[in-house]
């Protein structure tokens, strides 16, 4: 008798759900420690609807595939020298950020993910974990593939891994993840799966794509729909989680409502690095921060938190300050990177006058107003020789880590303080948000390792700029200062035969 | 609840509590409606530093980059200490006045506007 074949829904049932077992002399809470401690509560989880419907089986097949045109893809942009068809060397800094801030965030999630999908009690929520862990770490391969070609021309690039651990701005995204992935599993999987995946994913990465789509970068273009796919998944158990969570017990919504107005915060700060990429650093704009803000989270967002009223979810009350904010906070955000670029591992500049009749074009009621004026002194200043390189080394905020910037919405010029006091220390914030997800968790908060304090600790090679500078491998006069008198700027005329 | 952790005994490190800042404290200093400067910057001090040598050694190096820097009349000065309003002696050190580790002090000079009067 020749073996029967299965049909597709027994093989799934096989390859998924019926990878679980009984626990039938080992205490279960024991096998999934992590389960309990955070106050969710699970009644059963074969009420989980596996989101992605695939088995591991056909996932390795379809991630093969497309591992085979993306690399054929690479390899044709290296041939023909496709770093020289970019709009302009300036592009390549967005590149740069990409690298250092965004991919090693591809990789923590990575790590969270295999967390999760070890210690979700449920058979269907793991294999999907596991599957997006897979993915994640698929995602910073082939983005470090993508760009490896563009290390070869440019600088900044070569240490990226390094400086993801020390460099100042680098500690925005590391402590996001890192804030995530020491939280329990549930709230990891509503912060990174739900918030950041499903919620504000398109904020992400569609900007950077359609960046590099604008900008000539077929290489990070490809990568971007090689990811796509993976995306869509993502999203998708995003969903399922905070879905499942409502659904399994009401005592879940306080619990999930608290992480949502945290994360969606800790997310949308994190996007300032974003918002600035899309307004200042690339030569082809695509739309502006404030644009891109309305279509994929007020628009969409907003839809999704209409659907997800009928649990009892609202939308975070600090949404209105972000709508306010959508008109300033690219022009802060540059701010900050155009004067501490000295310690930077990418260049900045100032924008051109055609870029600055942009900028007034889309932020008519701010840019004239309250940012033309920086950028004229910061001509100014070049103009006489003394391009605006600050000094000293700015106030950070404890919870996202960014420097003290942020400015009073009823008032855009004064800047935003806010402060607690915690076991007699005082601790600084951008933002009431930002205040109150320390005043939250403060036990945890206090433990952040705010790259200033380090520095004045000496904890970051001690010394002066110059012995940070070599614990950072930041090649002083090479990868940092501005972009004008830079080797890549002097690279970029030789091949285009600009004197 | 300080933190939701898997033993209810856990607690953070404070990372940057005064004794790890080898016998100096941190202050933090701001010049409202100057926002040439992006942020308020970090500065370890003495705690036995007088305020006058603050204006006289650390202010320039926190803001002397400003074109109306040369122009603060410093008698003039008001001062918010963490959030409140502040006169300094100039002749007391940041302990007798009660400026402590992570304090914030920030400079207003109303008379000045910052670059073309737009608090820059």
């Amino acid at each position: 008798m020749s073996p029967k074949k299965l049909n597709l829904k027994d093989k799934y049932k096989l390859l998924t759900r019926d990878l679980d077992w009984e626990f039938s002399y080992e205490d279960r809470k024991e096998a999934f420690p992590y389960e309990e401690f955070e106050g969710i509560k699970i009644t059963d989880w074969d009420k989980w609807e596996d989101p992605f419907r695939l088995t591991m089986e056909s996932y390795w097949k379809y991630q093969a595939e497309k591992e085979k045109k993306l690399y054929a893809i690479y390899d044709a942009f290296a041939q023909n020298n496709g770093q020289t068809n970019v709009t302009d060397a300036r592009y390549v800094n967005a590149l740069k950020l990409f690298l250092t801030g965004v991919s090693p965030g591809e990789h923590a999630a990575h790590l969270g993910f295999a967390f999760t999908g070890r210690q979700m009690g449920g058979i269907g929520a793991r294999v999907a974990a596991q599957m997006q862990s897979i993915d994640e770490l698929r995602h910073i391969q082939t983005q470090i593939h993508a760009m490896s070609h563009y290390n070869k021309f440019f600088d900044g690039f070569d240490e990226f891994n390094h400086m993801h651990d020390r460099l100042w701005y680098l500690s925005v995204p590391k402590s996001f993840f890192e804030d995530a992935r020491t939280a329990g599993p549930f709230e990891f999987m509503i912060a990174i799966g739900f918030s950041f995946e499903y919620v504000l994913t398109n904020l992400l990465f569609v900007p950077f794509m359609s960046g590099a789509a604008y900008n000539g970068d077929m290489a990070t273009v490809t990568f971007g729909f090689s990811a796509q796919s993976d995306e869509a998944r993502h999203m998708t158990l995003g969903l399922e989680i905070i879905k499942f969570l409502l659904e399994q017990h009401e005592d879940n919504l306080p619990i999930v409502q608290k992480w949502l107005d945290k994360w969606l915060w800790r997310g949308y700060r994190l996007l300032t690095l974003v918002a600035m990429m899309m307004d200042y650093m690339l030569p082809q704009k695509v739309m502006s921060w404030q644009e891109a803000w309305e279509l994929y989270f007020e628009d969409a967002a907003g839809a999704l938190f209409k659907d997800l009223e009928r649990y009892g979810i609202k939308m975070p009350d600090y949404t209105d300050t972000i709508k306010q904010e959508k008109e300033h906070l690219s022009h802060q955000a540059w701010w900050i990177f155009y004067q501490y670029t000295h310690a930077a591992a990418f260049h900045t500049w100032t924008p051109s006058a055609e870029e600055m009749d942009w900028l007034s074009e889309k932020y008519p009621d701010t840019f004239d107003k309250y940012y033309r004026p920086r950028w004229e002194l910061a001509a100014e200043m070049e103009a006489k020789g003394e391009r605006f390189y600050t000094t000293g080394l700015p106030q950070l905020c404890q919870t996202c880590q960014i420097p003290m910037a942020f400015t009073e919405m009823s008032d855009p010029t004064q800047v935003s303080y806010r402060e607690s006091i915690y076991n007699d220390e005082r601790f600084h914030f951008c933002s009431d948000p930002c205040k109150s997800i320390f005043d939250n968790e403060p036990e945890k908060y206090v433990n952040a390792w705010l790259p200033v304090h380090q520095i004045l600790q000496g904890n970051c090679g001690g010394g002066g700029l110059d012995k940070v500078m070599e614990y950072y491998h930041l090649d002083d006069g090479v990868a940092n200062l501005d972009f004008e008198g830079s080797p890549d700027a002097e690279r970029w005329k030789d091949w285009k035969g600009v004197a | 609840m300080t933190i939701r952790a898997l033993r209810d005994d856990y607690h953070g490190e404070f990372k940057d509590s005064l004794e790890k800042f080898g016998g100096l404290q941190l202050l933090y200093l701001g010049w409202d409606k100057h926002q040439m400067f992006c942020s308020s910057r970090a500065f370890p001090l003495p705690p036995e530093m007088r305020f006058q040598e603050l204006l006289d050694n650390v202010m320039p190096e926190a803001f002397g980059q400003h074109p109306e820097f040369t122009q603060i009349n410093w008698n003039k000065a008001q001062w918010i200490l963490d959030n409140s309003a502040f006169q300094p002696d100039h002749s007391k050190t940041l302990t007798e006045m009660g400026i402590g580790h992570k304090s914030l002090l920030r400079l207003v000079t109303p008379e000045l506007t910052g670059y073309k009067g737009a608090g820059i």
